[in-house]
């Protein structure tokens, strides 16, 4: 392999990996924000102590997002130099703000939450969980900005002296119409996410018979807030991704055209179907048997169930006019790996839908007080730990396989985007090298989420956590 | 003042305050075999809590100095960061995996009351603070002093012309000023055993360091220092000696100041012998990058100087509001029992039908 396919899959595994514990961070830091304010309007230690559990949980995930965090910001320069000195004058300005408007209000505010229980007065102590979340929303808006000018850019002219893409507009980047839809999609993914983390570890706990029958309620309580913010976010997912799917349509139409692995343009008034599931050659260009949904995919695309849909063979047409001959794409196939993008949309949207599914079911068995026995229920709150996440990873796959090959969409390919300077046993090395400790580090980590999850919360010991009443010289609370 | 030039300063001051903040928390985990070593007053597992609880509530937020210095690199500097990064290559990814295996052991290695477990992370946290604190000083000398680099302003060494023998001394240099710097701050924010043994160590480390320091920066200046380099360079040796001499008085406030004062001194000293480079060449000096060569727009830099001159204030008061919070010495006593699940809960029972 050359350094080039090394430092594709490099950057693949570490953004896959990273992209576990971001959605964790933005949904559960909202989570324990929220059970912290209930605990502090009506004083029932009950949110308290779930507050505490779940905040424990959210810094044993948080460390490891903001460990491979760095890595991200890292490698552009280290494997995509020349993707770096081509958009760096756009790219970078949102990674830097990011850092200054973002990461230190995270990062700093969650240093006070964790060490100051009891040590600021508890309306502050409870802003600082509020501010943490608001800076990974922050960080998600900024990162988000960068990324969509790669999907559709804006705001720039090519200076053909420097050689490079160069800002005009910041507010263009910033107001990025793919932005302004992507930007809401991944936020309620995450809060999805966040939601079915509190309902999958609650839910485990209602049904588990070692569970302290007092604490029962407790875990119901929050295994309800999980189920219904995932339902809530799972709507919000639904209506952002429909209309991403029209604008990513209209800015590329390509990688629509290979969700669906539609070859053949179908014209306007014929209806493109949906395939739910395909049994195919391996290539994605022949079909043996498919379950399809009539219509589907040209509502997907363009709001109307009569709309044209362009497709690959067309559009691959269409490109090598626009691009061939170009400096900066040195490509002639513009199609992206069609079965990866196929398979990535449909699991994407499946494993969603089944996250909000036993999200519903499981809000339906937990009315009342009805006891949860039926050994099901240990597998609907393991599934729905996942179900969400990976529909997360997916939704990313699909997105940056879909724009495939190009680094940023109709300007630079990704075969010229990377390192020149950078032999293949580097990358081979660093590649290797992060593959290994990533893969230690999530044992680690799944072995340290499940055991304090079993713990379960600590039990409420009534001590007080207004400063006013306590003495300078009391343990943390919570400290390493 | 030309735009690239306020933003060459203000990679400046990042790199300053990277270097002055996680210079101390560097200090504090290479100690760890050394203070972290138990007695009959306190055993080794507390003495490490009460070391890392003086950094637990803002090493997080010193460490997003680095990340702001390399997003502020890459937005006003883009050529910059590819040929630095890039060129880097293997020492970038070293200091990663150490400050990966750094931040996971802070705070995972309280997390499970088991001896195994919280060895393994001590060497963690260990090599994630050695190694960092001693290949910033070998990437800040090779920055300095230059670089092979070609009219594509990319790096056409490899990895032994950058561990050349003035740039190893450079990282021997920043080791042990960090340890200093780390044994001043454990100086001042603890109590007990730790506070005097940290004192005592300060000044041992820091007279090696002292003799260190002033080669290295002796040996750098010579070679690219000018007029203003050279009367920081001594500044910064003087403040040393003095932060020595106060620690020795018990002026632990004062000394940890000093070292501050130094570490942010001799850092700049060496922003002022390398502008207006940014990255000489040693192949050819009309190859080298310079802060206007390198640099973005006008229009991104303008932009990005009106997000730092509203925002950075802001970060600065609340994240002097943190070091304020706690501000009180870390003892003992302020360490939890019971803060870990025992390693022998009831993991790996088998989950039973509920009922």
């Amino acid at each position: 392999m050359e350094a080039l396919e090394l430092a594709r899959w490099q950057f693949g595994i570490t953004t896959v990996y990273h992209y576990f514990f971001v959605p964790i961070t933005i949904g559960l830091s909202l989570m324990v924000a929220i059970m912290q304010s209930i605990w502090l309007r009506g004083r029932n230690p009950e949110w308290l102590r779930l507050a505490k559990f779940f905040g424990k949980l959210f810094t044993i995930n948080f460390a490891l997002g903001l460990a491979t965090g760095i890595v991200q910001e890292f490698q552009f320069g280290m494997n995509w130099s020349d993707y770096s000195r081509f958009v760096g004058d756009i790219f970078g300005a949102p990674l830097a703000i990011e850092a200054l408007l973002a990461f230190f209000l995270e990062s700093t505010f969650l240093g006070l939450w964790i060490f100051g229980w009891g040590r600021i007065p508890e309306k502050l102590h409870c802003a600082c969980i509020w501010l943490v979340h608001i800076g990974t929303v922050l960080s998600a808006y900024f990162i988000l900005s960068a990324n969509s000018f790669m999907q559709h850019p804006v705001g720039y002219v090519n200076n053909p002296e420097t050689g490079r893409a160069e800002l005009v507009d910041f507010w263009a980047v910033l107001t990025n119409k793919v932005q302004l839809v992507t930007f809401p999609h991944v936020i309620a993914a995450a809060l999805m996410t966040g939601g079915a983390f509190v309902l999958a570890i609650a839910l485990w706990h209602v049904w588990r018979a070692r569970t302290p029958a007092d604490d029962k309620p407790m875990y119901r309580k929050a295994a309800r807030m999980g189920a219904i913010t995932v339902l809530i976010a799972g709507l919000g997912v639904t209506v952002s991704g429909d209309i991403q799917g029209k604008i990513m349509t209209e800015v590329q139409p390509m990688k629509m055209a290979a969700a669906e692995a539609l070859y053949d343009t179908v014209p306007e008034g014929q209806g493109a179907p949906f395939s739910i599931i395909t049994v195919g050659s391996l290539d994605g260009t022949t079909e043996h048997w498919a379950v399809t949904v009539p219509k589907l995919l040209s509502y997907l695309a363009t709001g109307t169930f009569e709309g044209e849909v362009h497709g690959i063979n067309d559009l691959q047409e269409e490109y090598t006019l626009t691009y061939a001959g170009s400096e900066l794409t040195e490509v002639e196939d513009y199609r992206p790996v069609i079965p990866v993008t196929y398979w990535s949309f449909r699991a994407m949207v499946g494993l969603g839908i089944a996250g909000m599914a036993v999200a519903a079911a499981a809000l339906w068995a937990l009315r009342g007080d009805r006891p949860l026995t039926h050994r099901g229920w240990y597998w609907a709150s393991v599934s729905v730990l996942f179900l969400p996440l990976f529909a997360n990873s997916f939704g990313w796959i699909f997105t940056e396989m879909g724009r495939q090959p190009w680094v940023v969409f109709g300007l630079m390919t990704t075969q010229t985007a990377v390192s020149p300077g950078v032999s293949t046993g580097e990358v081979l090395t660093s590649m290797a090298v992060f593959t290994l400790l990533y893969g230690v580090l999530a044992v680690v980590e799944v072995g340290l989420t499940l055991r304090y999850a079993r713990a379960g919360a600590d039990p409420y010991d009534g001590a007080s956590l207004d400063p006013a009443d306590r003495d300078e010289d009391q343990a943390f609370v919570f400290s390493y | 003042m030309e735009l690239s030039t306020v933003w060459f300063i203000l990679i400046a001051v990042l790199w300053t305050g990277y270097f002055v903040l996680e210079g101390f928390d560097f200090g504090v985990g290479s100690l760890f075999p050394v203070l972290g070593r138990g007695d009959e007053q306190l055993d080794g597992n507390t003495r490490k809590r009460v070391m890392l609880s003086t950094i637990g509530p803002v090493w997080d937020g010193n460490e997003v100095w680095l990340l702001t210095a390399g997003g502020a690199t890459f937005a006003a500097f883009p050529h910059w960061y590819a040929t630095l990064f890039s060129g880097f290559y293997l020492p970038l990814l070293i200091i990663l995996v150490a400050l990966i295996l750094r931040a996971v052991g802070i705070d995972y290695r309280g997390k499970v009351d088991d001896p195994v477990w919280r060895r393994r992370w001590d060497a963690a946290i260990v090599f994630g603070s050695v190694v960092p604190a001693f290949l910033w000083g070998v990437a800040f000398t090779n920055i300095v002093r230059g670089v092979p680099i070609d009219a594509d302003m990319e790096f056409t060494g490899n990895v032994f012309t950058l561990l050349n023998p003035v740039a190893l001394l450079g990282g021997l240099v920043t080791l042990t000023l960090f340890a200093t710097h780390g044994a001043m701050f454990l100086a001042l924010k603890t109590d007990g055993p730790i506070r005097h043994e940290a004192r005592a160590l300060a000044i041992r480390i820091g007279l090696g360091a002292a003799v260190l320091a002033v080669l290295w920066l002796a040996i750098v200046h010579a070679g690219t220092g000018n007029a203003a380099s050279w009367v920081l360079a001594g500044l910064a040796a003087g403040t040393f000696l003095a932060a020595l001499g106060l620690a020795r008085a018990g002026r632990e406030g004062w000394a940890f100041a000093g070292t501050f004062g130094t570490i942010a001194l001799a850092v700049v000293s060496l922003f002022v012998a390398l502008f207006p480079d940014v990255m000489p060449s040693t192949t050819d000096p009309a190859f080298s990058l310079t802060a206007a060569n390198a640099a973005s727009t006008g229009y991104t830099l303008t932009v990005m100087t009106w997000v730092a001159v509203a925002f950075t204030p802001i970060v600065l008061l609340y994240q002097g509001w943190t070091y304020w919070v706690f501000r009180k010495r870390v003892s003992g006593h302020h360490i939890p029992i019971d803060a870990a699940v025992p390693a022998d809960s009831d993991l790996g029972a088998p989950a039973g039908p509920g009922r």
